[in-house]
């Protein structure tokens, strides 16, 4: 990564697009401390390097692209590990970490499934219980890796209506990394283009997705149509 | 809100339910019970009883055992009884600790060379340190030391080898650490041929008959080794899912892992100067629980030292009256149960993690 310079406001969508390798993952990781950087970055002003991990965690959560789910656990007890930064080191979860996680699960519709393990779970149920896990962590700012690679069509339409639904309800800040562009564009905000690990282009998605700048960053020929009021990418094969 | 708050009362993990933390007692209680009564002399419960009642000043309670009697039972079963209790619950616990710090079901303080570098360490402690300054109380230090120059080699070597998450490549490490330990502490030895049979011995695993002595030079180290890692608990099922997730989750990992390890072989080493190599606990006490309850780390550490202490004292009971009046050593008998048992784990882990 080099020179990445973005400001993202309170309660704004941003999508984080890019090809392959572009650095998407790299920028989410930095902005959770998770990889080194040199630079800074911060949060309402304090820079996250001065933060210890434990208030790092009670201001950003992370939904990450392949979460580990350790099969013999139940939602109940992998929502609760969301509590983890309001905890000492010693201490075990009181009631109003059980609510925080009831909330977090009443929300996604999760409560029938508390005492379900893991193991048991489809890949669409378990990427809810992520964001559940997420959800009770009742951290202001969301970042999320690829949130809809794992899913079909109508649950990604399910997963990210909820997270906007979330977003206006709780006013949280989401920053995902995406790859599918027309999703992006369907309920981002805003769009930071990464190419080489540089920002290529930051703005709104019709400002963002245009023929010229995808072609160029992707090498990919493509069309942008209208959907509804926003706009739709679609690939364009190439005329013989 | 209000139907939240019920809710929450639903929304709670699996910690120590009464059940399984009764049964785990029990099953303690009723080791220690015949590891006392066994052996070649038959003291008979009524008088062991009798006998504890007047030892513990219960009014109206006398012995009507012989002093050789009260001898066999204060100064040998019992004190071995009480050693075999602590290796055991400490052996287990720290196979436990390593398998989720390590995400690895595999992981066994014999298996991951621990035992072996304690060895090692010892093995130097006893020939080369001078009388004076060894005394017994420099062979739980020279054994942490070895054990933690092991457990570190491990990690390297395993990480060395593969990238990627794969539960048998720390093993390996592990073996290779072991056997070349192991070929070292030989060397020593045969060096220093007065020590060979105390060595020997030792290296088949043994709970010695030394009265309190050993029992006393124990305790300390794995007092605190149970305490930090009982107390961290909790951390040990959120390091389960990876370092990034931990750490996303407000854990400063390093510190968290180095704390685990530190204690869980701080205490093997305790238990593996006085004891020898016993191996396979770490594997047989956490993995049947597992079977049994299905419950996380933080029920399984707690469940671990109390099944752990009732499985090492049985064992020793079969060790010490299988072949009576010989003695089989000690780790011979749980990697006589273990060896299988291990293929087992093997055979349904698919090199996955934890």
């Amino acid at each position: 990564m080099d020179r990445v310079d973005a400001v993202v406001a309170k309660g704004e969508w941003l999508a984080l697009i890019g090809p392959n390798g572009a650095g998407k993952t790299t920028l989410l990781r930095a902005v959770a401390r998770l990889v080194p950087f040199a630079g800074e970055i911060t949060l309402g002003g304090r820079p996250v390097t001065e933060l210890r991990r434990a208030e790092l965690a009670r201001l950003i959560a992370v939904v990450p692209q392949e979460p580990s789910t350790p099969p013999w656990m139940t939602v109940a007890e992998y929502v609760l590990l969301g509590r983890t930064p309001h905890l000492g080191p010693l201490a075990k979860e009181g009631a109003r970490d059980r609510e925080a996680a009831a909330r977090a699960l009443l929300r996604l519709d999760l409560l029938p499934f508390a005492d379900r393990r893991l193991g048991t779970l489809s890949g669409g149920e378990k990427q809810r219980v992520v964001v559940a896990r997420a959800l009770a962590q009742e951290a202001p700012i969301v970042l999320l890796d690829e949130p809809t690679a794992a899913l079909d069509i109508g649950h990604q339409q399910q997963a990210l209506d909820l997270l906007d639904g979330l977003r206006e309800e709780s006013g949280l800040t989401l920053v995902a990394a995406m790859h599918d562009l027309t999703l992006a564009a369907q309920y981002a905000d805003r769009m930071l283009l990464l190419d080489g690990g540089r920002v290529a282009a930051d703005g709104a998605p019709a400002d963002v997705l245009t023929e010229t700048l995808i072609a160029s960053h992707y090498g990919a020929a493509i069309d942008v149509v209208p959907v509804g009021d926003r706009i739709a990418v679609v690939p364009r094969r190439a005329s013989r | 809100m209000t139907s939240v708050a019920e809710h929450a009362a639903d929304v709670r993990a699996r910690g120590l339910t009464p059940v399984w933390a009764c049964s785990a007692v029990g099953f303690l209680l009723l080791s220690l019970v015949v590891g006392v009564l066994a052996g070649p002399v038959d003291l008979g419960v009524g008088a062991v009883l009798e006998s504890a009642a007047a030892h513990l000043h219960v009014p109206g309670f006398s012995t009507s055992l012989s002093p050789t009697e009260e001898a066999i039972l204060w100064q040998i079963r019992v004190p071995r009884v009480i050693l075999a209790a602590l290796v055991g619950a400490m052996l287990a616990l720290a196979g436990a600790t390593y398998q989720g710090v390590f995400r690895n079901p595999l992981a066994d303080p014999y298996l991951l060379g621990v035992a072996a570098g304690a060895g090692l360490g010892a093995t130097i402690a006893i020939a080369y340190l001078p009388d004076g300054l060894r005394g017994q109380r420099m062979l739980p230090v020279a054994a942490f030391v070895g054990g933690s120059v092991a457990v570190v080699l491990t990690y390297a070597v395993g990480r060395s080898a593969r990238r990627e998450r794969d539960a048998a490549t720390l093993i390996l490490a592990g073996v290779t650490v072991t056997a070349f330990f192991t070929a070292w502490q030989t060397f020593v030895q045969q060096q220093n041929s007065e020590t060979l049979q105390e060595v020997y011995s030792w290296i088949l695993g043994n709970i010695p008959s030394t009265g309190w002595t050993d029992v006393v030079l124990i305790l300390p180290y794995i007092a605190v080794a149970m305490v930090v890692i009982v107390a961290l608990r909790r951390v040990v099922d959120v390091l389960n899912l990876g370092d990034d997730e931990a750490a996303s989750l407000g854990i400063d990992v390093r510190r968290v892992r180095l704390a685990l390890v530190v204690a869980a072989t701080l205490g093997t080493a305790a238990a593996v100067a006085v004891t020898g190599l016993i191996g396979f606990v770490g594997i047989i006490v956490p993995h049947t629980i597992r079977l049994l309850t299905g419950v996380g780390y933080r029920a399984l550490i707690p469940l671990s030292v109390v099944v752990g202490a009732g499985f090492l004292v049985l064992a020793d009971v079969v060790a010490r009256t299988a072949l009576a009046p010989a003695e089989i050593p000690l780790g011979v008998v749980t990697a006589f149960f273990g060896a299988p048992f291990f293929a087992l784990v093997l055979r349904t882990t698919r090199g996955g993690a934890a």
